[in-house]
């Protein structure tokens, strides 16, 4: 009789997060405005070559969206009091995070299909390997809503000191993981460094969805990346558990 | 079968223990009150009881449930009310009804029948589709309370629901938690309230210290600890502690405009205090004799005076 209960108290978490957070100004700015003004920091008044570039721009988009909602969930309803209720309900604290995760990987998933048809009907772009393509969109969306509720995990009540960590670790991720230097152009550190970025594995593999070219094998970009969904959701739970009177 | 089981329960954080070898269990159909001073662990407690924290040490048994082995069934039965807990302000009271009823597994006819039904009860119908943020305190206690009664449940967990509200309100929530009771509900409320302790439990136990000092009726009590009456008179005029000179009085309080005397024998002091009425052309505007309180027995437990 669990099970059922659990999926249950999964979907109704995440339908409640995408009613509540989804309009919620962190994650219009973190989810939506910063992608857009990177793409534009980079790209106006350069003569690139945008259809190249357009994979990792791809992933910047989808990391940005899907781990936009995640670190505003937990702490902002810990201020709200909220989530001692939440916790009283016929819910698990694993439910709570894989409908924190839900809620991030629709939120992802809808502005990066957005970003994608648009883009791909202005650039003429193709999609080259259909499995890839799908996969970096399920995977990427996954690892990094994934990401956000990670990052809530240490939280308090104060959802400003959340959405700093995640700025603290998110953007020096988009620098090194291939996104404005290729990963092909990249070599000796700069590649050890982007290997040990998730983020490096599914730009990689939007490259091989969509150009064909990518410098690990998509098989390797998807096996890292569900392994980077588990880990962390695994430490989520971990920290969430350890943390879990802080803020009530 | 007893609907609450709690077995030798036992939280620390830190070098805190909160909560040490409490037991207790609570029959179907009662309203059990849990008492303690500020910090004694009751929220430790119910929070135990309710599953939101997993014990260091023993089990919890909700109509033979254990929570910590089977979380999901066991919360299917109970409703709860956490202390200075709220509902979803960003959603509109008929949302949050909805929201909490699909956690529930209700179906959307059962959810939207029963919202109407618990929104006029707790007098909130005209507002259901108005965000829950722009309620009073008092209004969102009620959405509170309509959150956890919503799927009728077997055991409603209420921490301090009363504290803070106006008089309305907090009549409106007794008033829910007796016509829950009367339709089977068993009821496990903390409190400060001693006085609504005494009135709407069967059963009261208290914890100081993480460890529970005693559980009994009442009355019962009451009794244990002091045997002790009082009469409390109030005349026309502002009288004089030093006129109350028989020796039948043990001790004389001030409580407002009235005097509080305590006595072992209350018709003694009556007599008294009509001879003295008499002698010094005094009218009596109120008189009442009372026996021991549940304050006075909670104070000398917790050792608060």
């Amino acid at each position: 009789m669990e099970m059922p209960l659990f999926l249950r108290g999964v979907l109704v978490i995440a339908e409640k997060n995408i009613r509540i957070y989804y309009n919620k100004a962190p994650v219009m700015i973190f989810g939506l405005l910063f992608p857009l003004f990177m793409f534009l920091a980079f790209f106006i008044g350069r003569n690139l070559e945008l259809a190249a570039f357009f994979p990792g721009f791809l992933a910047m988009t989808l990391f940005f969206t899907a781990s936009s909602v995640g670190p505003l969930i937990t702490p902002w309803e810990k201020r709200d009091r909220t989530y001692e209720r939440l916790l009283s309900y016929p819910v698990t604290l694993e439910g709570i995070i894989l409908g924190d995760i839900a809620a991030g990987a629709v939120f992802g998933l809808i502005i990066t299909t957005l970003v994608w048809v648009v883009s791909g009907i202005v650039l003429h772009l193709s999609v080259v390997d259909p499995a890839a393509f799908v996969m970096a969109f399920l995977l990427g969306t996954l690892s990094f809503a994934a990401l956000g509720s990670l990052l809530a995990s240490p939280a308090s009540d104060t959802p400003s000191n959340v959405m700093m960590l995640s700025s603290l670790i998110r953007f020096p991720l988009i620098f090194i993981s291939g996104i404005f230097v290729p990963l092909t152009q990249m070599q000796g550190w700069g590649l050890l460094l982007a290997s040990v970025s998730p983020l490096t594995y599914l730009v990689d593999l939007f490259h091989a969805g969509l150009t064909g070219e990518s410098i690990f094998a998509p098989f390797l970009d998807c096996i890292v990346l569900a392994g980077v969904i588990l880990g962390f959701i695994l430490l989520a739970r971990f920290i969430q558990m350890r943390n879990l009177m802080k803020g009530l | 079968m007893d609907t609450i089981q709690a077995d030798h329960l036992k939280k620390s954080f830190g070098p805190i223990t909160a909560v040490d070898d409490v037991s207790l269990s609570v029959r179907e159909g009662e309203i059990f009150g849990f008492l303690g001073p500020n910090g004694a662990g009751k929220t430790t407690t119910i929070r135990l009881l309710t599953g939101v924290l997993t014990p260091d040490a023993g089990a919890v048994r909700i109509n033979g449930i254990d929570i910590h082995r089977h979380p999901l069934e066991a919360k299917m039965q109970m409703g709860v009310i956490p202390e200075n807990s709220t509902v979803y302000g960003d959603l509109t009271a008929d949302q949050n009804l909805h929201l909490v009823g699909k956690l529930y597994g209700m179906s959307r006819s059962e959810r939207e029948r029963r919202n109407r039904e618990i929104l006029a009860q707790l007098g909130l119908e005209e507002r259901r589709g108005d965000p829950v943020r722009t309620f009073s305190k008092g209004m969102r206690q009620r959405v509170s309370i309509a959150c956890a009664i919503l799927h009728r449940p077997c055991v409603l967990f209420l921490d301090e629901p009363t504290a803070g509200l106006d008089v309305q309100s907090r009549r409106l929530v007794i008033d829910t938690i007796h016509r829950m009771n009367e339709e089977g509900s068993t009821v496990f409320l903390t409190t400060h309230n001693i006085e609504e302790a005494n009135t709407l439990c069967e059963t009261v136990c208290i914890i100081n210290q993480g460890r529970i000092i005693a559980t009994g009726s009442p009355e019962r009590l009451k009794k244990t600890f002091d045997t002790t009456q009082s009469v409390e008179v109030s005349f026309d005029r502002k009288v004089a502690k030093d006129l109350f000179t028989t020796g039948a009085i043990s001790k004389i309080e001030p409580l407002g405009d009235k005097w509080r005397l305590y006595t072992a024998h209350p018709d003694l002091v009556v007599k008294f205090i009509g001879s003295l009425a008499e002698r010094e052309q005094l009218t009596i505007t109120s008189i009442a004799t009372s026996g021991p309180s549940l304050e006075e027995a909670f104070v000398r437990l917790t050792g608060g005076a």
